[in-house]
């Protein structure tokens, strides 16, 4: 399985990533911890909006949508 | 592991029960199965969080169930959030029981935030629901490790078929009649706990008892609320940042391992209670309708043609109803005027006055229950996330959310239900910039002024091309005026931090028809009560000074007759009455301030119209026709060309025409910005549950119309 770094404005539809590390002390991030997106954390793109954001994944059997620019904080890599 | 406990009674007269879970878990269609029609949309005392209480009978004792606003967890981020939660957490508050709405759909996320209500003191049930939702997806729930795993009792409902209400009433009953806190233990890191041991230790030694989850929730949460107690007391606040220091180091990643934590034990929950495929089928039905509906180009195509479907038929389906009530005014006072024929001022006042008020307010009513008809229905189906999701570039950028929509295109039919419908927003600070950007949108009471002025002066000038696009741009100018006033407002007044943008798309279902109809309902009541009772008033004050004092109808004859002309028929009675209004309080008040509206381009007649139409804009073209004098009455098509011609030829007094078209314009820009509603105004004050920001949005939008129609007017006439 190979790895690499990935940003968040670089996420496709049906790319797989997983969450390498959080920045808690950003705004939004004790939500994204919240609803499951901390370390560890697997996720697939369902839908990207037509205009581009916000973002549709699919993580701990459910689907979250979210702005590219909220999810910044995380740190990602892409999965194969 | 249950222990029976006395938990102190709270002061309320009726014991109240609360609703909680995640957004989209089935709360509201529970709510409703529990509590019939019997609800109460309200606000949270000094705030705009709406607060839904109904009531419901347990073995013959009513009992209150409070609606929580939907939660994703007990830490607030947002003022809705934080008014929910206090709700529940604050000391004397506190509910009897609660109700965890549970999805059984989607347990993982669902389980978070039931374990830090597990850890709290109250009193908590489990009602699981879409269990429908599962079984289609050929899984199982197993209620009993499901049970055992929660530490209280499940009962699986499906509220829209009302299977397993009454065994939830029975789960209630026997909760209420024994309280327990719960003793969960989701398993956090060994240092965790030990580290708890030692504060509740540290604390025991300086008498402060504190129990171990409140040890540990402090550790994991600096803000946990059963901090509040010490955090001010710098001996006992050391004793915790000291062993926070020892679990993170230097690091703070206490909220990872907190969350990290509460997954890990909600996914052992899943393993053990769920029975059924683990990975979920490829492709639902919803995701196949969203293929289309997401689509990057026929996503958007079916967004476009529904919006439009959607407000064409505001206007055709609303259209009769409108016509049914009119004609009904019309006969009402025609029939009470004869009545009182005795006593001229008390007629004028119920026919003009009380009669036209209600009339007026009660006009709007079809398209408003029509409006949330729809909003209800593509709620209902899920549409209405799939249309944030798609709006969302396109109004995110400036500090709104892709919810704005909604609102924000109602408010181009009316800008009451307009504000009504901001409530889809998310928290308080993006409502209430929806709130004040949306009476911005030219609503439809501000097309019969377009109409006029274009077809007196644009048309005839410039042709229907001309007349055609000014009509777009007249629609067009409140939009493009909304966005700086936005970026303005976030940027100056509303300070603090920005909301993310997070929301889920549900899976589509047919709408439940009971709970559409409940949201028209409740909405057409608000409507009638806050608008009604403002809009009656302020008619009835206008009214007043459009009729005080009385002049002297023999003084008005006789300038009739110095004219030559002859003092009978309706001429002459139009006359007599153009001459009250214009000596009238507010017709001398219009002489008055010309010169503060003659920048713009307007004499003391448009002035006087201008100001008469303050209360409700609508008031305006009816007032032109008085003070032009061509009959107050511009319905039939004769007199909308005789008020077209009085307009066209009217004159300032040194002989100069009035009407260039560079006054039709400036007169136009001032009633596109203008926040000449007052049913808007209550609206506002209603939902801001503040007179402040109704103020704010009639000073902003006056301000506006004012310089912008003088620098079109003072501009224009430049370049001729």
């Amino acid at each position: 399985m190979t790895e690499k770094i990935l940003k968040a404005k670089d996420l496709k539809r049906g790319m797989k990533a997983r969450v390498v590390s959080i920045n808690e002390e950003e705004d939004v991030c004790p939500r994204l911890l919240e609803l499951g997106l901390f370390p560890g954390t697997e996720f697939q793109v369902v839908k990207i909006a037509p205009l581009g954001d916000p973002i549709e994944i699919n993580l701990h059997g459910y689907k979250l949508c979210i702005r590219r620019s909220e999810a910044g904080c995380l740190r990602l890599v892409e999965l194969d | 592991m249950l222990n029976s406990i006395d938990l102190p009674k709270s002061a309320r007269a009726l014991p109240q029960i609360a609703l909680v879970g995640n957004p989209n878990a089935g709360k509201t269609s529970l709510f409703n199965a529990l509590t019939g029609s019997r609800q109460k949309i309200g606000n949270y005392p000094g705030v705009t969080v709406e607060k839904i209480v109904g009531s419901l009978e347990l073995d013959g004792v009513q009992h209150e169930l409070l609606d929580v606003p939907g939660l994703y967890s007990l830490t607030a981020i947002s003022t809705d959030e934080e008014v929910a939660i206090d709700a529940l957490l604050e000391s004397g508050q506190a509910p009897d029981l609660v109700i965890y709405v549970l999805d059984a759909s989607n347990l993982e996320r669902n389980l978070f935030l039931f374990s830090q209500l597990a850890e709290t003191d109250l009193n908590v049930i489990v009602a699981l629901t879409l269990t429908d939702v599962v079984k289609r997806e050929q899984g199982e729930i197993d209620l009993a490790a499901l049970s055992s795993h929660l530490g209280c009792e499940v009962i699986p409902v499906v509220a829209y078929k009302e299977t397993g209400i009454a065994q939830l009433k029975d789960a209630m009953v026997r909760a209420l009649a024994d309280p327990r806190e719960l003793e969960l233990d989701v398993g956090f890191p060994q240092i965790v706990l030990e580290s708890a041991d030692r504060v509740v230790d540290q604390m025991n030694r300086w008498g402060v008892d504190l129990k171990r989850k409140d040890a540990r929730c402090v550790l994991l949460d600096e803000h946990c609320t059963t901090g509040d107690r010490f955090r001010e007391i710098p001996e006992l606040w050391n004793v915790v940042e000291e062993e926070r220091a020892k679990i993170f180091g230097h690091t703070v990643q206490a909220k990872t391992v907190d969350a990290q934590s509460r997954y890990a034990w909600a996914s052992k929950v899943k393993r053990d209670s769920y029975i059924g495929p683990t990975v979920p089928r490829k492709f639902t039905k919803s995701d196949r309708i969203d293929a289309v509906l997401t689509h990057r180009f026929f996503g958007l195509v079916f967004f476009l043609l529904l919006m439009y479907g959607v407000f064409q038929s505001i206007y055709t389906l609303a259209a009769p109803f409108m016509d049914i009530i009119d004609g009904g005014k019309t006969a009402f006072a025609d029939f009470v005027s004869p009545m009182l024929s005795g006593a001229p001022a008390v007629q004028s006042l119920v026919v003009d006055g009380i009669i036209e008020g209600i009339g007026s307010v009660i006009i709007f009513l079809p398209q408003i229950m029509i409006l949330f008809l729809f909003i209800a229905i593509l709620e209902g189906t899920g549409y209405l996330a799939r249309a944030a999701f798609l709006m969302d570039r396109l109004l995110g950028w400036c500090g709104l959310n892709g919810r704005a929509f909604i609102p924000l295109l109602s408010s181009f039919a009316c800008a009451i239900p307009g504000v009504m419908a901001a409530r889809v927003m998310p928290d308080q600070r993006s409502r209430l910039m929806t709130v004040l950007v949306a009476p911005l949108m030219s609503c439809s009471a501000r097309l019969p002024v377009y109409m006029l002025l274009i077809g007196a002066v644009i048309e005839p000038r410039y042709g229907p091309i001309w007349a055609g696009f000014s009509l777009f741009l007249m629609h067009f100018i409140g939009l493009a005026v909304a966005i700086p006033v936005v970026l303005v407002l976030n940027k100056g007044i509303f300070k603090g931090k920005r909301l993310p943008f997070m929301m889920e798309l549900p899976k589509y279902q047919w709408p439940r028809w009971k709970d559409v109809l409940l949201t028209v309902v409740s909405r057409a009541k608000v409507f009638l009560v806050t608008a009604g009772t403002i809009i009656f008033a302020m008619t009835v004050i206008i009214w007043a000074l459009l009729y005080f004092p009385r002049g002297d109808e023999k003084a008005y004859s006789a300038e009739w007759v110095a004219q030559g002309k002859v003092t009978q028929g309706a001429e002459f009675e139009h006359y007599l009455e153009m001459r009250q209004r214009e000596d009238s309080i507010l017709g001398r008040f219009g002489r008055t301030i010309e010169p503060v509206f003659k920048p713009a381009g307007f004499d003391w007649r448009l002035t006087t119209a201008i100001l008469a139409a303050f209360p409700a804009r609508e008031v305006v073209v009816p007032a032109m026709g008085i003070l032009f004098g061509s009959g107050s009455d511009i319905e039939g098509e004769e007199q909308e060309a005789s008020l077209m011609n009085s307009i066209n030829s009217a004159k300032w007094p040194d002989g100069r025409p009035l009407m260039t078209p560079w006054t039709a314009a400036s007169l136009m820009v001032f009633f596109a910005l203008c926040c000449q509603c007052m049913a808007t105004l209550a609206a506002i004050k209603r939902e801001t549950n503040s007179w402040k920001w109704a103020a704010f949005a009639f000073g902003y939008m006056t301000a506006l119309a004012y310089v912008l129609s003088i620098a079109v007017y003072q501009i224009g006439s430049r370049f001729g």
